[in-house]
């Protein structure tokens, strides 16, 4: 479990999150939704304790301002935007850094360190590719490692920012698959940041809107995706439809008169997110 | 909008449910008591059979081991073999094994020869080995720590703090006390680890950032000050002292002996130990400061153990040996050749190449211009300089 309560990050003078309240159950997928600069990476990197915050975090009952690096090692696992990805360190390796919290510091990897990963790699189709170094897979194969990898951890929370944005559709909803069956299986709390409203909606079992680095709305993806409130947060122009899975959101062409100004639609994301942007860099 | 398919609320279907599943927070506080304890590793694995799971992460191979064993003892035993005093190699050999207990063999060498064996050529390639196996093993370090392929021992002002030491300890102490032969070393390794703390304390950006770029460009401006000041020193001295100072700038082994073994070991031994222990989370390094703290690896912490331990030797080494370079960018990229890019093999083999390398320069040092000798530095060097540029031609990127 995941409890978020009123958390603020300034970065220089800028405050980029203010005072962000949310909760993810056990075995639940909370969907961060919001505009660009929005404060989504942010409010994830304070989750994994990578930025200073206000307020309090508690993972799993513990308050993560005072759990050690290795101890959040094995509380809130992370699966960044843009993940370094050394090119030649093999797959296997790789995925074996996703242990370094649960073998000792200096030591090497146990017996059951190596049945983990043999699991998770497995599990994600990865065998094959077991020895190759990450320079020679594809970009969903990485993007399935770099999952593996967090999986490794075993960590009950599962932090996930934009998991799909190098990845064509395809890919994109098989990570988000394997990501919902283990999170099932193993009542993992999830939390993923998601451009693609469709998505974030398919998969979510709550979405909470960031905008302007402040907590808009939250609800169930009915509740939040309608089209007034991705107009006021978006600044887009959509069509809410039902899908067979939820709800879907199509782009629509924006109608003359009404259509939101360029203005508008910066005033949604906000100038403190750029500094949110830098930092996640 | 019309109605949708509600979700089906998410519900533990594992029969291995989390531990954590069944203590749920305290209801009337959100907030547990805190608590810096390992929280209970979940397990959403099964631990299975007893079988080895069949994958293959990244180890130390037997060959590499053997074959920089062989190239270690081959270097030594050549070394040994081999010398102005014309020794035959099979005394050499016969009064060596005299000397292992529980070995009834019996040199009939004279005491002339025996000290040269051992109190001239043992101790030169013990040094060599240890200085050799301690630059290599700092070079690979600092260039997991970096980054960068190019980083060197000499990295953090480590060779310009000891350059000043040492002149300072060479030109003025003389005229003030006499003191004993083993005081350049010694002002030698505290200038480089003055050197190195001045990097440290001034290397970092107006924000209070200290990050691996501005860690370089302060080890830059440091080494400059430095080296200004020995030029400053240095261009009011006599030929002789500008001599002698420039000696021990080009780096030998020519007056090596067991009391500099001695002065020396413990720094290289407790550097060793600590950089070989690091070599998994100089692997962890690579994935960025960044996601290495997200699985539990603390980067600022080893990127200052594995400096400081590196500093601490490369200084001890620097101290006895002069400024030797190049021995820790070509060793260790050699090895990344041979055996690949994880430190987990790079550094414990650049510790056993590094120091049979280091031992072979010296043995050219030493014979090349026999009776006279050739500059440590200036041999391996002339071999470095052509070979680094091989390495350059096979990287197929920097950093």
């Amino acid at each position: 479990m995941l409890e978020i309560d009123n958390v603020s990050v300034v970065l220089g003078e800028a405050t980029v999150l203010k005072s962000v309240s949310a909760r993810v159950e056990e075995g639940s997928w909370l969907g961060l939704v919001g505009p660009n600069g929005a404060g989504k990476t942010t409010l994830l990197r304070a989750v994994t304790g990578l930025v200073a915050y206000e307020g309090r975090i508690n993972v799993a009952g513990r308050a993560s301002s005072t759990t050690s690096r290795r101890a959040a090692a094995r509380l809130v696992a992370y699966v960044p935007q843009r993940p370094v990805l050394p090119s030649a360190m093999s797959v296997t390796d790789y995925v074996l850094l996703g242990r370094s919290a649960h073998h000792s510091y200096l030591g090497g990897e146990t017996r059951r360190d190596r049945r983990v990963v043999a699991t998770v790699l497995e599990r994600l189709d990865l065998t094959a590719l077991a020895r190759r170094p990450l320079g020679q897979v594809s970009g969903g194969e990485a993007q399935r490692a770099v999952l593996g990898r967090a999986l490794a951890q075993e960590a009950p929370v599962l932090v996930m920012d934009e998991p799909t944005a190098s990845l064509d559709l395809g890919h994109g909803q098989l990570v988000l698959e394997l990501a919902d069956e283990l999170r099932r299986e193993h009542s993992i709390s999830v939390l993923c940041a998601l451009h693609d409203l469709t998505l974030a909606a398919q998969y979510a079992d709550r979405l909470l809107v960031l905008s302007g680095g402040e907590a808009v709305s939250s609800g169930s993806a009915e509740e939040v995706l309608t089209e007034p409130n991705v107009r006021k947060f978006f600044g887009a122009t959509v069509e809410v439809l039902a899908g067979r899975d939820g709800v879907v959101v199509a782009p629509a062409r924006r109608p003359g008169p009404e259509a939101p100004t360029w203005q508008q639609t910066e005033e949604a994301g906000d100038s403190g997110g750029n500094l949110a942007w830098a930092a996640a860099l | 909008m019309t109605a949708v398919t509600p979700k089906t609320p998410a519900a533990p279907t594992s029969p291995a449910a989390p531990a954590a599943a069944a203590t749920p927070a305290a209801p009337t506080s959100p907030f547990a008591p805190q608590s810096r304890a390992a929280p209970p590793a979940l397990r959403f694995f099964e631990d299975g059979a007893e079988t080895e799971p069949a994958i293959f992460p990244t180890r130390l191979r037997a060959w590499h081991v053997i074959a920089g064993v062989v190239f270690l003892l081959g270097s030594a035993v050549t070394s040994v073999l081999v010398g102005p005093a014309g020794i035959p190699a099979g005394q050499v050999l016969e009064e060596i094994a005299s000397r292992i207990p529980f070995v009834s063999i019996h040199s009939n060498l004279s005491p002339t020869d025996v000290a040269v064996i051992w109190q001239l050529r043992m101790p030169r390639i013990v040094l060599g080995g240890l200085v050799g196996s301690m630059l290599a093993l700092a070079g690979a370090s600092y260039q997991g720590v970096f980054r960068n392929p190019l980083a060197d021992p000499y990295l953090l002002g480590v060779a310009s703090g000891a350059g000043l030491g040492a002149t300072v300890a060479l030109i003025e102490v003389p005229r003030l006390v006499s003191l004993p032969a083993d005081f350049v070393p010694i002002a030698a390794f505290v200038g480089a680890v003055v050197a190195v703390i001045a990097t440290f304390a001034l290397g970092r950006t107006g924000a209070h950032e200290r990050n691996v770029t501005s860690l370089i460009l302060g080890g830059v401006a440091v080494a400059a000050f430095f080296t200004a000041a020995q030029t400053f020193l240095l261009q009011q001295q006599d030929s002789q002292v500008l001599s002698e100072v420039y000696d021990w700038i080009l780096g030998g082994l020519s007056t090596a002996g067991w009391g500099q073994v001695d002065l020396v070991l413990p720094y290289i031994a407790i550097s060793t130990v600590v950089l070989v222990a690091c070599r998994r989370l100089l692997d962890a390094l690579a994935v960025g400061d960044d996601e290495a703290n997200t699985i539990g690896v603390r980067a600022d912490r080893v990127r200052l153990l594995v400096v400081v331990a590196a500093t601490l030797g490369t200084a001890a080494a620097v101290s006895v040996s002069g400024l030797i370079g190049f021995v820790g960018i070509i060793v260790p990229h050699t090895v990344r050749l041979i055996a690949g890019p994880s430190y987990q093999r790079i550094l414990p083999l650049s510790v056993l190449y590094g120091a049979g390398f280091l031992i072979l320069a010296d043995l050219l040092a030493r014979t090349v211009l026999s009776p006279g000798e050739v500059p440590l530095g200036v041999v391996t060097a002339f071999l470095g300089a052509p070979f680094f540029l091989v390495v350059l031609r096979q990287s197929r990127r920097i950093a």
